[in-house]
């Protein structure tokens, strides 16, 4: 009988060149973690003094006021997100719901349905829409957008008003998350487009032509084999889009009516979202009440990091049974 | 070792055309380029109900090209263009007005490689030509076993039909796809190299297959191996390209082809010379 011998351990000794290059791209990869990491420590460490006398009621509750005396001393002063978070979450998913399907729709049209000359024009305009600096959607959302939603909000309610979400209680229809959730819908559609079509693009060739071969239309083909192969790529891509949309600063603030009160009906103009409050509140917060917006980021970071994980156990469930 | 003439010879010959079943596909004058690349010049071949017509020929001479404008698969290349008639049923397949996805239903298709669709299940690849051209059977479960039998592969999977194509093995995913091609009834089968990628106990299940397939439908097969060619086919066409367009040299019944072939160069190439 033979004598099974341990397994050797098998090493290398890599070139200098190599090695100088390992640690470039070494440096370079871990670069990205310790900023976060510095981010984080940052914002614990300035926000730590408002969590800790907020305690819990910082994210339930939704007060936000600050009284000092003449000296500049906190009288007294309430700290709550809960308001901020609910618009954070329910602008963002409005943005979503709105931009998936044409995100979709206008991918699968540029892979299998543009003639080319067509398709170069149109990716070149969707990449310069995703540069496109936010202030100006949010202009462009406050004097045309707004008028025009109006309208549609009016229509949804009219409609749809039985609906819990849709009711319109005191009859304000301008300025509501309705109309931001459209403008950041707008935001996002080039960052899911852009994603989508290029995990569209990559479904393997010989299925495409297996679907075609056994006597598929084009959009059979594509229910077969396109969306199956691209759902999880594309489902990245709307969490991409949606932690966009929550991270929005400057395009909610200039349609919305940030008002401290939980809402979740979406045509009522009464909303707010995290990064608005603290954009909002900055120029002229005391030193307490900075500490107070620094702890919000904290827990808008810590918020779009959860979607981002949530999104990530999606992709790998669903990954695997389309490719 | 017998050689391919004595493969051929021991072959049941076959008249064309005296099958019940099956279509006539006729190519006229077909021409196929690749921007401004000419791929093929001038290709006109009948292939009789009920036969097995096998092309062979050195890499490149425009094999795989011919049979994808039977089937209008061509097309899918950008810059591909053709020229030439093909008949099926005496009507030419590329004229104006004619819906494609017919033309593929009536003319199916094997690949190289087995690419059965990862998403479904082995019973769901099977039905799923029906999904995607929306047609309706009455019994699903009956065509299911009958195509999964026809193309060798019931006896297989029938426990685990509710599994995932892709863990079969590739000779059983080849057959798979060549259980889907047949649920959509085509009354045309083209392969292209349809055992390339497979080891040869897969490639011997799949040419018995071919032989009982060919009962009830006409089947053309690219193949490189030109014992495969020998064992299966009742006709053997040879292409070559010399340097230009990929051109027919010689058609004939498979023995003939192999035993005393016309042209020079048809003769180099079955005798392994050249290719």
């Amino acid at each position: 009988m033979s004598v099974i011998p341990a397994p050797r351990e098998i090493t290398t000794e890599p070139r200098k060149s190599d090695r100088i290059f390992r640690r470039v791209v070494t440096v370079g990869g871990l670069s990205s973690l310790a900023i976060l990491s510095l981010i984080t420590i940052f914002l614990g460490y300035r926000g730590f003094e408002v969590l800790r006398q907020e305690g819990f009621g910082f994210i339930t509750s939704s007060d936000w006021s600050i009284t000092t005396d003449d000296a500049g001393n906190v009288v007294e002063s309430q700290f709550g997100l809960a308001a901020m978070l609910v618009g954070t979450i329910l602008c963002a998913i409005i943005a979503v719901t709105i931009a998936l399907p044409i995100s979709i729709a206008s991918a699968l049209f540029l892979n299998f349905y543009s003639p080319q000359w067509l398709k170069r024009i149109l990716i070149a305009v969707v990449d310069m829409m995703a540069a496109f600096p936010s202030i100006l959607f949010g202009i462009w959302g406050f004097l045309v957008l707004m008028p025009s939603a109006e309208y549609w909000a009016k229509l949804i309610h009219h409609y749809l008003g039985f609906i819990p979400l849709f009711d319109l209680a005191p009859y304000v229809v301008t300025r509501s998350p309705f109309v931001a959730g459209v403008v950041l819908a707008i935001m996002i559609i080039p960052i899911i487009t852009s994603v989508s079509r290029e995990v569209f693009s990559q479904t393997p060739l010989d299925r495409i032509q297996a679907a075609y071969a056994l006597g598929a239309t084009r959009w059979g083909m594509i229910k077969a084999v396109v969306l199956p192969y691209g759902r999880s790529g594309v489902i990245g891509g709307a969490m991409l889009g949606l932690g966009r949309a929550m991270g929005e600063t400057v395009a909610v603030f200039t349609v919305l009516n940030i008002v401290f009160q939980i809402n979740w009906h979406v045509l009522l103009g009464v909303g707010g979202n995290v990064a608005s409050l603290i954009i909002l509140k900055f120029g002229d917060a005391s030193p307490y009440e900075i500490k107070a917006l620094m702890a919000a980021g904290l827990v808008l970071f810590i918020l779009t990091l959860g979607v981002n994980a949530i999104a990530d156990v999606i992709v790998k469930k669903t990954g695997k049974s389309g490719r | 070792m017998t050689s391919l003439s004595d493969v051929a010879n021991s072959m049941a010959p076959r008249v064309p055309g005296t099958r019940a079943l099956g279509t006539g596909l006729e190519a006229r004058g077909i021409h196929a380029w690749f921007g401004k690349h000419h791929a093929l010049e001038n290709i006109s071949l009948d292939f009789a109900p009920g036969t097995v017509t096998a092309l062979i020929g050195p890499s490149g001479c425009g094999k795989s090209t011919f049979i994808r404008t039977l089937n209008r698969m061509h097309e899918f290349i950008p810059s591909a263009a053709m020229a030439g008639e093909v008949l099926l049923d005496g009507k030419d397949v590329y004229a104006p007005g004619t819906d494609v996805t017919k033309i593929r239903l009536q003319i199916g298709m094997v690949f190289q490689k087995p690419n059965p669709f990862p998403s479904m299940t082995i019973g769901e690849n099977v039905l799923s030509g029906l999904k995607l051209a929306q047609l309706k059977v009455d019994n699903k479960d009956d065509l299911l076993e009958e195509c999964l039998e026809r193309a060798g592969l019931w006896k297989e999977v029938k426990d685990r039909l509710g599994a995932h194509g892709g863990s079969l093995s590739g000779g059983q995913q080849q057959r798979l796809c060549i259980a889907r091609a047949l649920a959509v009834k085509p009354q045309v089968l083209l392969m292209d190299e349809p055992c390339s990628a497979l080891d040869p106990g897969s490639t011997l299940r799949i040419e018995e297959t071919i032989r009982q397939l060919s009962e009830t439908m006409t089947i053309v097969i690219v193949t490189h191996n030109m014992q495969q060619a020998a064992r299966v086919s009742d006709y053997t066409a040879f292409f070559l390209s010399d340097g230009g367009p990929g051109q027919m040299v010689e058609v004939a019944p498979t023995a003939e082809i192999f035993a005393r072939p016309k042209d020079k160069r048809t003769e180099d190439y079955v005798t392994g010379r050249f290719g």
